[in-house]
């Protein structure tokens, strides 16, 4: 190098700036569960600034349900956190029978509250195996997985289906449960909570674990309530909130459950908030198997049934085909149904899901929004994740659960 | 006529190293597989033992991607660095009393240099790739060797002062062939400190961070493909069985076991390092990764004070008895 060369090269000063630098993680990425992108600016592995960002599953679901009857947007709410796709149906369910002012019978409610808490189960599973794969863990992704595949066979001889299932609807369920359902759900509530065990042999034990999520990604109550966490991830923090017990919809009220709390408000937290809820999950299980009382599986006042002129003469066939179902194909129908808005929210897997519904007063909805937990908690990511090393953003992404379908809708 | 046998010699044990490389991973597959609830690889030939030549074959066969930003030399160079040193380290170990390529005096030193080097690799891997995941994959890889190296090579100076000798082929004949004079015994501590070491060294979970696929995608191996990826993971599982082979030689004993074998002298010091392979592949179905930070804790606050008080005490008493 020549003496010219040597003057004109600057070196530059210190401030810490220039040792930044930005990585865009996803959309394409292992652990962004789904196509998440976050975009990072690191000082080395620190995270200086955390900017998520969602869209790419953007499908327009709110709008769609615009131009469907309340039956037929039923089917959307099955694409928005396909983990727990029997959740979604039904909260909306719920929420339509509300506005309209229908009361699914006992036996509905109580089958709804039996695939809600599945659901959640498999949700949880879910969870779970991905939460530990993210930190290391491999082999719990397999077992989860293992336990989840006797869920879903279970959805599938309830319903045919074994991820967008469709099975509640407005004013009840579609099919009624089989003694051989039954007696499988049976068989799980037995053998689960020795493997809810099994899971906790693995990883609460480990070191490592620990290491990986106490005091990561920490979230105290007031900051949790602020930046609108629910769920889980709400109740970790210590605030003791959960829509089934507090406003209790579908059976909810009839059984005997708990809500677990813990205090700290870490990852740690978060993970054993959902294994005890795991727990009330088969507690709850149990009790709606016991209980679960005769009689019609939905409503007579079931809108599917009457939505359209041209579904009136199967009304008179209705009586005794209580198990099928039929969708209506309205297109023009009188203004027969109460206007105004209202916003019911029930209790998936994730947290709060919330739907807010105006009615003109026609069979469909002028406008439906939804109220999901994953966006809000994706929202929260750089409040837990800043300051923090890139491998604890995704301790974070795991142990706040999201689903982007669910949070692009 | 020497080198020729030599050279002969050499091909052999490359062949044979290449050979339990394959089937290291048609190993590991399977273990982690029944480990798992599931069966691992069945599909080709008789319960999926053709899999790795089939994994082979794909490997070579594929389109030689060099992407369009990425320092050419370097990331053409990397592979082959951390193979050939690894490769290379095989030279020294002793698989049984005379069966050895190079019997040099500074054995141990050498194949410290060997992973060392082996390490750079990673390094111009992660650095000529020209992609944020493998970089920051290299840096945890050089900070990660940095410090394990020097825990490993202290937790090995206690057998060091026991056998009296850097040469491999000494120091199993200086444990006297016997159960009881295995320096496992002795040197407890020490192995534990080597065996944790030996898992950060080959980037083995739990500490897997140069490519810890949740964070890094695939760390220093993102952007390589094809017969270049298989290189590099060729250079993990030889790495893998040097380590191994360290262990066995230094603290079990090397070829030594209960009864002679004729023929084949070196089937005790194959077991053992099969026995090490099988804790690897064990440990990564069972373990989650580490952090970084807790990673270089581990090493420098915990390892390496412990494997310099072993040194003390493994000094006194030698002096005392």
């Amino acid at each position: 190098m020549s003496d010219t060369a040597r003057q004109t090269v600057e070196v530059p000063v210190a401030t810490g700036d220039e040792d930044r630098y930005r990585l865009r993680m996803g959309p394409q990425h292992p652990a962004t569960h789904g196509v998440l992108r976050v975009d990072l600016e690191l000082d080395g592995e620190t995270i200086v600034a955390c900017d998520p960002q969602v869209g790419y599953l953007h499908r327009g679901i709110e709008k769609l349900a615009e131009n469907r009857t309340y039956a037929q947007a039923l089917i959307l709410t099955d694409r928005l956190d396909y983990i727990a796709a029997m959740s979604n149906n039904c909260g909306f369910c719920v929420a339509v029978e509300k506005l309209l002012a229908i009361s699914p019978p006992l036996r509905a409610r109580y089958i709804r509250t039996i695939v809600n808490e599945m659901s959640r189960l498999s949700s949880h599973l879910l969870w779970l195996a991905t939460h530990a794969l993210d930190i290391g863990a491999m082999t719990v992704f397999l077992y989860c997985f293992r336990e989840r595949e006797m869920l879903l066979e279970l959805f599938e001889e309830l319903c045919g289906a074994r991820l967008t299932f469709s099975y509640p609807r407005i004013g009840g369920v579609r099919q009624d449960v089989s003694a051989s359902f039954i007696s499988g759900l049976q068989h799980f509530i037995d053998i689960f909570p020795e493997k809810i065990l099994e899971y906790e042999t693995l990883i609460d034990t480990n070191r490592i674990w620990l290491k990986r999520t106490v005091g990561i990604g920490k979230v105290s109550a007031e900051e949790a309530l602020g930046l609108g966490l629910t769920g889980a991830c709400l109740r970790a923090s210590g605030v003791d909130y959960d829509i089934r017990k507090h406003q209790p919809y579908d059976a909810y009220d009839l059984v005997d459950f708990e809500v677990p709390i813990a205090m700290e408000g870490d990852s740690y937290a978060r993970y054993r908030c959902r294994m005890e809820e795991m727990r009330q999950s088969v507690r709850i299980l149990q009790q709606c198997v016991d209980q679960l009382p005769p009689g019609p599986i939905v409503s007579e006042d079931a809108p599917d049934l009457h939505m359209s002129q041209r579904i009136i003469p199967f009304r008179e066939a209705r009586v005794s085909s209580y198990g099928t179902a039929l969708i209506a194909l309205s297109h023009k129908t009188k203004p027969t149904y109460p206007s105004g808005d209202i916003y019911v929210a029930t209790e998936v897997p994730k947290g709060e899901l919330g739907f807010y519904i105006i009615s003109d007063g026609s069979p469909r909805a002028y406008r439906m929004h939804i109220r999901s937990p994953s966006f809000i908690h994706i929202s929260a990511l750089p409040a837990l994740s800043e300051g923090g090393l890139v491998a604890d953003l995704i301790t974070n992404i795991g142990s706040i659960d999201v689903v982007l379908g669910e949070s692009d809708r | 006529m020497h080198i020729l046998i030599l050279l002969f010699y050499i091909v052999i044990l490359f062949a044979v190293v290449m050979l339990h490389v394959a089937y290291a991973t048609y190993f590991e597959r399977k273990i982690i597989g029944h480990m798992q609830v599931r069966m691992g690889p069945m599909e080709v030939g008789w319960h999926g033992l053709l899999q790795p030549i089939a994994d082979g074959v794909k490997c070579f066969f594929k389109e030689d991607v060099i992407p369009e930003n990425v320092d050419a030399f370097g990331f053409r160079m990397a592979p082959v660095v951390s193979l050939a040193a690894m490769v290379g380290a095989l030279a020294v170990l002793p698989f049984a009393p005379g069966w050895v390529i190079a019997d040099i005096d500074i054995g141990l030193l050498y194949i410290f240099a060997m992973s060392g080097l082996a390490s750079y690799g990673v390094i111009l891997a992660g650095w000529s790739s020209n992609s944020k995941f493998s970089f920051l994959g290299g840096l945890r890889s050089m900070a990660q060797v940095i410090s394990y190296e020097i825990a490993m090579g202290l937790s090995l100076v206690g057998v060091m002062l026991l056998s009296g000798s850097l040469n491999l082929t000494t120091i199993v004949e200086a444990q006297s062939g016997t159960f009881g004079g295995m320096y496992i015994f002795p040197q407890i501590i020490a192995f534990g400190i080597f065996f944790v070491a030996m898992l950060a060294e080959t980037n083995r979970v739990p500490f897997d961070l140069p490519e810890a696929e949740a964070e890094l995608v695939s760390g220093y191996s993102t952007e390589y493909s094809g017969m270049r990826y298989a290189i590099f993971f060729m250079a993990e599982y030889v790495g893998m069985l040097v380590m191994s082979a360290l262990g066995t030689i230094c603290f079990f004993g090397g070829w030594s076991g209960p009864f002679a074998v004729p023929f084949f002298p070196a089937l005790w010091f194959v077991l053992k390092v099969y026995a090490f392979m099988f804790v690897f592949i064990w440990i990564r179905a069972t373990m989650p990764r580490y952090r970084y930070d807790q990673l270089m804790e581990l090493g420098w606050k915990w390892l390496i004070p412990l494997a310099l008080a072993n040194i003390v005490v493994t000094a006194v008493c030698k002096v005392l008895f």
